[in-house]
Parts: structure tokens; C-alpha cells; sequence
């Protein structure tokens, strides 16, 4: 008994008090007409739904999204065929077989090995960036492109062709 | 003979108007609680088909007839596909006492905006409005789930409690306007704002309001359908149109019930200060018919709002406040309206006015503080749970 005369003298608004519920409490009105008004201030809100197709959403420039095989300055493809992102690789979403450069094409290499088949399976990939940083010659980056879907999973693994940028340039880093 | 023949044709136009009227606007219901709902959350709603997502009554309706139709293996088949029916039923012939305008006069004839008018169309209401917990009971019963059963005992029991609140409530509404046509009570309601019955019951409208929802069966009293104790109470086993149709019943119901909302508490389809002319014309009639929808739809868009407001009662809590509060606030408030209809008539004051609206607050608030100065202390783990003493 003494406990509770205790209790009772803390604080009413406390709404984990134990004791002596108030006239108001009892009778729910007030606190539903404060509900009410919460709801309805929401009601006149602005909406923060993103209307997706339509509008879409800015991401970083540092975004890790669908792959890119870089080109230099010359426009020859800068992967050497290393294998150096296949090892990075832990999804195992790399696979590269490497060959030696016909002579016809090394205008087009910057050294006489190159990847004969670069396949990057996009479903494994977790766009985590391992490849870019493992990368010796910055052939492979991830770029902020994110909406690459298709019906089938054998069309999400990519290929040199696909991947590979069709000009070439100097890098420039933006951070 | 041309005039049973002109009557049955114009009985015919108005009812079939007024039933395709009241089946669009809850159709286009089902959008507008998803619409509000969205908003309430700081989303959108619907907005995909068509224009603002108005199509997404059609996509509705087309998944619900496209849906797979699943009969429980033990079932009572009869009853089980009855039932949402029989709800549907129910809920709708509600509308054919609701006064939804006043009466047009064309060419020497009066039609009145009214499928009937009545003389008893209160109680009318207070019979069939309770008629669609017995689908309910029924699917539940049908579907051999013991969590539909439990939905539909559900159900059975809060008609049966809050069934009498109502009544109690509309007993003191009665006795101010002397008459059980809705029609008659609409008519008594016109002039000045504060003939509305709300000035003048404000705590029988209290009454009547929370027992609407209940007998809708909306949030917070919607236990027959409590989603995380029933899975899905009275419907869980029911599927495609079926389900449909215990929605539709639902959404045909609580809007039912804001129109005798709005006609018995708030001048049902007449505009304050503006008396019905005597020969009204068509004009008149479509704005008659257009206010009730105002009103009626304010109170629709009162139940999407506590909807997405309150949380469920717990079941005790629904029994208690429908029996120990309810309804002895309905038998405080028919005395003290006999109480002040005589007291008014005995100081001469012809017209039951405001002051009868400060003076059932100010009683009501007086009652209210006695009794609870007079109970005993009720400590928060009582409220919580129930009825153990701590």
C-alpha cells in the first residue's frame, strides 16, 4: 500500500506511470482527437513517393553499377587480360580466358596479350568494386548506370562487346 | 389505371437511379479509402490506371472475378456461398428508406427522391441494418475454420451490443422530433444550423456515431476481421467475388450508415437557413440530392479517416465500452432529454434549441465527473488488462 501512494505522486504525464489514470484517459476523447489531427496535418502533406519511371532518382557519381571496360587515349582497349579481377572477384562473376594479340590487331592492344573472352555474369556480381580497385591498368570501372533488366538469365551475362566503351579517352577521376 | 401504371414507372426510374447511384459511389469508394489511405501515409494511392488511378475500380473488379473461386473442402457449400450475399443484401436494402432528396414536382406530379417513405423507417433501418451479421455468422460458420467461427461469433455479439446503444440513442432523437419517417425527421430539421439533431443530441450523435462503427464492423471495431488474431475472421476461407462481395457489403454498409448519419443528425439533404420551396422543380431536387451526397460523403471519408487513425480494440475493452458506458450514457441521455423537452415546455420556450445543446454538455460533463470522482481508481494496468484488481 505504501508503494502505491508512493507511485502515485510521479508525474501524470509520464504515460509508463503505473497509477491513477486521468479523467481524460478515461473518457479516450482527447487523445483521439490529438490521433486525428496527426493524421490529418499527414493528409495535406507533401508526398514523398518517388514516381519512379517517371522521375528518377539522383545517385552518386561513385554509384557501383553496371560495368564499364575503359579504352586509352589511342582507343585501344586497356584490359591486358590480366585476370587480376577474376582473382578479385568474390562472387566469381569474372571470367576471363586471355590470348596472345594476332599482329593484324595490335594497333588495337596495348600489349600482346588481351582477354579472348571477357564474360562478367551481372546476376552473380555484387557490385562491390573489387575488380576496379584490382584492376593494374584501370580497364574496369563501375558506373553509376543501374537499370540493365531482361527476361532471362542467360542475357545479363555480358560480354566483352557489350561491356567494352566504344571510344577512348583519358580517365579523369571526379574525387 | 395510367396512374398505377405512371407510378410504378416512376417508383421503377427511382429506385433503379437510386440504387445504381449508391452502387457507384461505392464502388468508387473502394479507390477513395486506398486514396485516403495513401495520403494519410505520405504516399500517393492508386495513381497508375488511368487518369488519378480512377481505373483501378475496373482492375479491382476484373481481379476479383479473375481470381481462383475456393470452396473449404468440408464446407457447408450452401450456406457458404449465400452468405456474402445474404450480407450484400442486407447492407443494401438499407437504402430504400434513406431520404436521398427532397421531393420534384413535374408536370402536377410529386416524386419524392426516396425509394419509400416509411412512416416507420427508423426502425426499418434499426432491423435491416443488423440483418447482415447474420451472413457473416453464416460464412463463418460454413467455412469449417475455427478463426472464421471466431470472426462470426464475433460479429453476432458486437450487432448484439452496440445494436442496443444505437437504439438508445435514436429513443431520445425520436422523442425531440416526434415522428419515425426519415423523411419527417429531414423536414423538422430545416431552417436555421442549429435545428441539426447534433445541437440538440449532441451526446446521443456521440452514441450513435461510435455504434455506426461498430456495426459496420470498421476499425477500431472491425474484431470479426482482426487480420493478426483471425488471419482473416469471417472471410479468411473466401476468395474472388465471394470475398468481393463481403468487401463490397462492408464499404455499401458504413456507407449507408453516414447517410442516416447525415440525415438523422445533420439536415439530411436540406441546406441550413433555406426552407424546401412548395413546388420544388428538378434544380431543386438535384441540389437536395447533391447536399445529402456532401454530407454523407464527409461522414465516409469521418470512418476512412479513424480508420487509419486508431488501433483496434481489444475485445474486452469493445465489451466494456459498449455495455458499461454506452449504454448507460443512452438511458442518461433519453432522461435528459425528456427531462429537458418538459422543462423547455414548462418555461415556454416552444423551440428546442442551442440552449439544449449547452445544457446536455454541461449535464453530461457533470454526470461524468461524479461518476468518476465516485468509482473507484482505475490504475492504468486495470485499463490495460481488463478487469483484474491491481
Amino acid at each position: 500500500m505504501a508503494a502505491d501512494t508512493v507511485a502515485k505522486k510521479k508525474n501524470p504525464n509520464d504515460p509508463f506511470r503505473k497509477y491513477d489514470l486521468t479523467l481524460a484517459e478515461k473518457l479516450y476523447l482527447p487523445a483521439i482527437s490529438k490521433g486525428m489531427a496527426v493524421t490529418l496535418s499527414h493528409f495535406f502533406q507533401k508526398k514523398v513517393t518517388m514516381q519512379y519511371p517517371e522521375e528518377k532518382p539522383e545517385v552518386s557519381h561513385r554509384w557501383r553499377g553496371r560495368h564499364v571496360l575503359k579504352r586509352d587515349e589511342y582507343g585501344r582497349e586497356r584490359c591486358v587480360g590480366c585476370q587480376m579481377c577474376e582473382l578479385a572477384c568474390p562472387a566469381d562473376a569474372i571470367t576471363i580466358q586471355a590470348g596472345e594479340v594476332p599482329p593484324e590487331r595490335r594497333h588495337l592492344h596495348t600489349t600482346e596479350r588481351y582477354a579472348v573472352i571477357y564474360e562478367l555474369d551481372m546476376l552473380r556480381c555484387i557490385y562491390c568494386g573489387l575488380c576496379e580497385e584490382a584492376c593494374p591498368e584501370a580497364a574496369i570501372y563501375l558506373t553509376p548506370f543501374y537499370e540493365f533488366v531482361e527476361d532471362s538469365r542467360e542475357k545479363l551475362i555480358y560480354t566483352k562487346e557489350m561491356l567494352t566503351e566504344k571510344t577512348g579517352g583519358p580517365i579523369f577521376y571526379k574525387d | 389505371m395510367p396512374d398505377i401504371v405512371a407510378y410504378l414507372i416512376e417508383k421503377n426510374l427511382v429506385t433503379v437511379g437510386i440504387f445504381g447511384v449508391v452502387l457507384g459511389v461505392v464502388a468508387l469508394l473502394t479507390y477513395g479509402e486506398r486514396k485516403v489511405a495513401g495520403w494519410m501515409q505520405d504516399r500517393n494511392g492508386p495513381n497508375r490506371a488511368g487518369p488519378f488511378g480512377i481505373f483501378q475500380v475496373v482492375a479491382d473488379g476484373v481481379k476479383f472475378f479473375a481470381k481462383e473461386e475456393f470452396i473449404p473442402d468440408r464446407a457447408n457449400k450452401w450456406l457458404f456461398v449465400m452468405a456474402p450475399t445474404f450480407t450484400f443484401i442486407a447492407a443494401g436494402t438499407i437504402m430504400a428508406v434513406i431520404p436521398f432528396g427532397d421531393r420534384i414536382v413535374v408536370g402536377g406530379r410529386e416524386i419524392l427522391l426516396q425509394i419509400a417513405d416509411v412512416n416507420i423507417g427508423v426502425l426499418y433501418i434499426l432491423a435491416i441494418g443488423s440483418l447482415s451479421v447474420y451472413g457473416i455468422i453464416a460464412g463463418g460458420w460454413a467455412s469449417n475454420n475455427k478463426y472464421s467461427l471466431m470472426g462470426g461469433l464475433r460479429a453476432s455479439s458486437q450487432m448484439i451490443s452496440y445494436e442496443i446503444a444505437m437504439g438508445l440513442a435514436i429513443v431520445a432523437l425520436i422523442m425531440d422530433h416526434g415522428s419515425f419517417s426519415l423523411r419527417a425527421i429531414v423536414l423538422d430539421q430545416a431552417g436555421p444550423i442549429w435545428n441539426w439533431s447534433v445541437f440538440t443530441h449532441p451526446i446521443g450523435f456521440l452514441i450513435f456515431y461510435v455504434a455506426a462503427f461498430a456495426e459496420a464492423g470498421r476499425i477500431p471495431f472491425d474484431l470479426p476481421e482482426a487480420e493478426n488474431e483471425l488471419v482473416g475472421g469471417y472471410h479468411t476461407e473466401y476468395s474472388s467475388m465471394k470475398f468481393g462481395l463481403f468487401m463490397f457489403g462492408e464499404y455499401t454498409h458504413f456507407t449507408l450508415a453516414s447517410g442516416i448519419i447525415a440525415t438523422l443528425y445533420f439536415g439530411g439533404w436540406t441546406i441550413p437557413w433555406v426552407m424546401p420551396p412548395e413546388t420544388p422543380g428538378i434544380l431543386w431536387g438535384l441540389l437536395s440530392f447533391v447536399v445529402f451526397w456532401i454530407k454523407a460523403l464527409f461522414f465516409v471519408f469521418v470512418f476512412m479517416w479513424v480508420r487509419w487513425t486508431l488501433p483496434r480494440f481489444r475485445y474486452d475493452q469493445l465489451m466494456g465500452l459498449g455495455w458499461k458506458r454506452m449504454i448507460p450514457l443512452g438511458i442518461f441521455n433519453i432522461v435528459l432529454t425528456g427531462g429537458l423537452i418538459l422543462a423547455f415546455e414548462a418555461w415556454g420556450i416552444a423551440e428546442f434549441t442551442i440552449g439544449i445543446f449547452i445544457a446536455a454538455i454541461v449535464l453530461t460533463g457533470l454526470l461524468i465527473v461524479i461518476f468518476d470522482a465516485l468509482s473507484p481508481k482505475e490504475t492504468r494496468a486495470t485499463h490495460v488488462a481488463g478487469s483484474e484488481k491491481v
